[in-house]
């Protein structure tokens, strides 16, 4: 009888989850009985530098050399391609020309969604039962999901506005009112106020979770797109996300013309 | 259908066994000697997470008039009586501030700001509601004197400062760099007019702590787990926390040097010490203690107010225009000054 009882149960929340992921995977469930996603993760690709991915190449600083060279990577595009309206495409190639200049993480600027996701930094994620908090190692950027009635953003901003849900075994976020001024990568890929982000974050084993984000942006792009990659547990044991409170290291960049200069 | 029966046999079974465990820490409750000091314990049974632990979630404010130092007139008295805080509370509606009251920033903004927008008009404000004098508690109700040496260290960096103020941005003050913002830093300092939000998202082994202001985010593993390694410094140092019955205790160390709370070194030590009074109120009481800076610990109680959201965010940095404008100004100056000289 509890067998039966048990195997019922297992029965039962499969199918959910199967539909888009390549295996279905039961994790384990908090308190209130939602999947646990709890925990501290982080990409572990090249998508910050280029989401279509590129062959290794010379960093934009000669003085670090090999120590700050461009990776090469594999893209996290579904399909590849990027669907850009032909006026969107050039201003994307113009800003990757000058993504030195241009790129807001060079001046430690809010990543915005997805971007924060597959920086080259952990996030930890802290789930309750009203709100689940993302917190990112870089900038300290945070944002809160909410997972009761959706609510409607005060205002555009940096992070978003993000309202959760759970669809079986996936969270399932949606991200509006964006501001304009974040990019996806370094290689220029960008957005309008228009961008709309569905995330989809499903666990496909203890330490893994499959992330999913569906981009739509009419002013920017022909149709929606999507990228998807794994997410990582970090698993030592002391693991803990450190301050990296960045505007300190973009100071010089940014204020040091404006240095007084030495008297004579 | 009858899958969906025994997820939710299995549920129940869950919440069972977390009803049972629940039991444990509230049986600690009244030993709490953070509930017994601070003179307001009563009979509470505060609301519980998911695991089992005191619920402290939400969005609290710490906006109060309550000033952080007893007036000078008060002596030791520690408490205003039902009376006395009833008068008060009369005579700051109709607009009469006296020293028991502190309005911060705001007393000097009357005339720019419209303060009702800010939540900080004086028919809404409040004092702290547990009746204190001042925010420190216990007979001085100061911050205790400051230690000669910690004199001397912060004189002398602000000699060194003296008339540099406006060489580079390096000389400017940390809230301005959008490093640390004042009511960023902890301890948490009641804000002076906004921004005083603090939300509170819950977890299984942590509790996140997130400012509005500079979206400034502590996530405290509540394990019980050792600091890191002494070498590694932060302007925010590093909070690891445990439960003590119903209270959460935070723990926070690795401040940098320059992180100088009220002129503290890095040898400063908080306890930060949250805690649910009623259905409203947050009660938070820190002590702080640095050796190199006052020659003993000093402890604070603020109670926070239960308060609707939504927090903003708070995108210092990105705006900042304020660096670039007073290096700017203050190269044009020098301009002019070099010009003037010349002729």
């Amino acid at each position: 009888m509890i067998a039966g009882v048990a195997l019922a149960g297992v029965l039962c929340t499969f199918p959910a989850p199967a539909a888009g992921q390549a295996q279905a995977y039961r994790v384990p469930r908090t308190a209130d009985g939602k999947p646990d996603l709890n925990g501290i993760w982080q990409a572990n690709n090249t998508a910050d530098w280029d989401l279509q991915g590129q062959a290794a190449a010379k960093g934009p600083v000669a003085m670090l050399g090999a120590v700050f060279a461009i990776p090469p990577g594999l893209g996290v595009v579904e399909g590849d391609e990027i669907p850009y309206l032909p006026a969107a495409a050039a201003k994307k190639k113009e800003n990757q020309a000058n993504w030195v200049k241009l790129d807001p993480e060079v001046k430690c600027y809010l990543p915005g969604i997805p971007r924060a996701t597959y920086l080259p930094y952990p996030f930890q994620i802290v789930q309750s039962q009203k709100n689940i908090l993302m917190t990112y190692e870089y900038a300290g950027a945070v944002r809160v999901i909410n997972m009761e009635a959706p609510t409607k953003a005060p205002a555009d901003s940096w992070m978003g506005w993000s309202n959760g849900h759970w669809e079986g075994e996936t969270l399932v976020v949606d991200v509006t009112s964006l501001g304009e001024d974040t990019w996806f990568d370094h290689a220029g890929n960008y957005h309008s106020d228009a961008l709309h982000v569905v995330e989809r974050y499903t666990a496909r084993s203890a330490d893994t979770l499959a992330y999913e984000a569906t981009i739509e942006d009419p002013k920017v792009f022909s149709r929606p797109w999507k990228i998807s990659m794994p997410l990582y547990r970090r698993v030592e044991k002391n693991v803990r996300l450190l301050e990296y409170k960045c505007p300190e290291f973009a100071e010089e960049l940014l204020y040091g013309p404006l240095r007084k200069k030495p008297s004579n | 259908m009858t899958c969906r029966a025994v997820a939710s046999t299995t549920a129940l079974a869950a919440a069972v066994i977390f009803l049972l465990t629940a039991q444990t820490p509230a049986a600690g409750q009244a030993a709490s000697p953070a509930a017994k000091a601070t003179g307001t314990a009563k009979v509470w049974t505060p609301p519980r997470a998911p695991d089992g632990s005191p619920d402290l979630e939400g969005v609290w404010g710490n906006a109060t008039l309550t000033p952080m130092e007893r007036p000078k007139g008060l002596g030791a008295k520690e408490f205003y009586t039902e009376q006395e805080f009833a008068e008060m509370a009369k005579r700051v509606r109709q607009g009469v501030v006296g020293e028991e009251a502190d309005l911060g920033a705001a007393a000097e903004q009357t005339l720019r700001y419209d303060l009702s927008l800010y939540g900080f008009d004086l028919t809404k404000a409040t004092f702290a509601s547990n009746k204190r004098t001042s925010l420190i508690v216990g007979p001085e109700g100061v911050v205790p004197p400051m230690l000669p040496e910690a004199r001397k260290r912060n004189a002398e960096r602000a000699a060194k400062s003296k008339g540099h103020e406006f060489d580079s941005y390096e000389n400017r003050p940390l809230s301005e760099r959008c490093i640390l913002m004042a009511q960023e830093r902890i301890p948490m300092l009641p804000g002076a007019n906004d921004n005083n939000l603090l939300q509170i998202v819950q977890g299984p082994g942590y509790v996140s702590l997130f400012h509005e202001i500079d979206h400034s985010t502590r996530v405290i593993p509540t394990d019980g787990r050792p600091h890191i390694p002494r070498n590694i410094r932060q302007w925010q140092g590093d909070s690891v926390g445990y439960w003590e019955g119903n209270t959460l205790v935070v723990d926070t160390t690795n401040f940098t040097a320059l992180t100088a709370f009220r002129g503290s070194g890095e040898k400063l030590h908080l306890v930060e010490r949250f805690s649910r009074s009623d259905d409203n109120t947050l009660l938070y009481r820190f002590t702080v203690e640095d050796p190199e800076t006052w020659d003993k610990p000093w402890t604070a109680e603020v109670p926070m107010t239960k308060t609707e959201g939504p927090v903003y965010e708070w995108a210092c940095h990105e705006g900042n225009s304020m660096i670039e404008t007073i290096l700017r100004g203050a190269r044009v100056a020098d301009e002019e000054a070099a010009k003037k000289a010349a002729k």
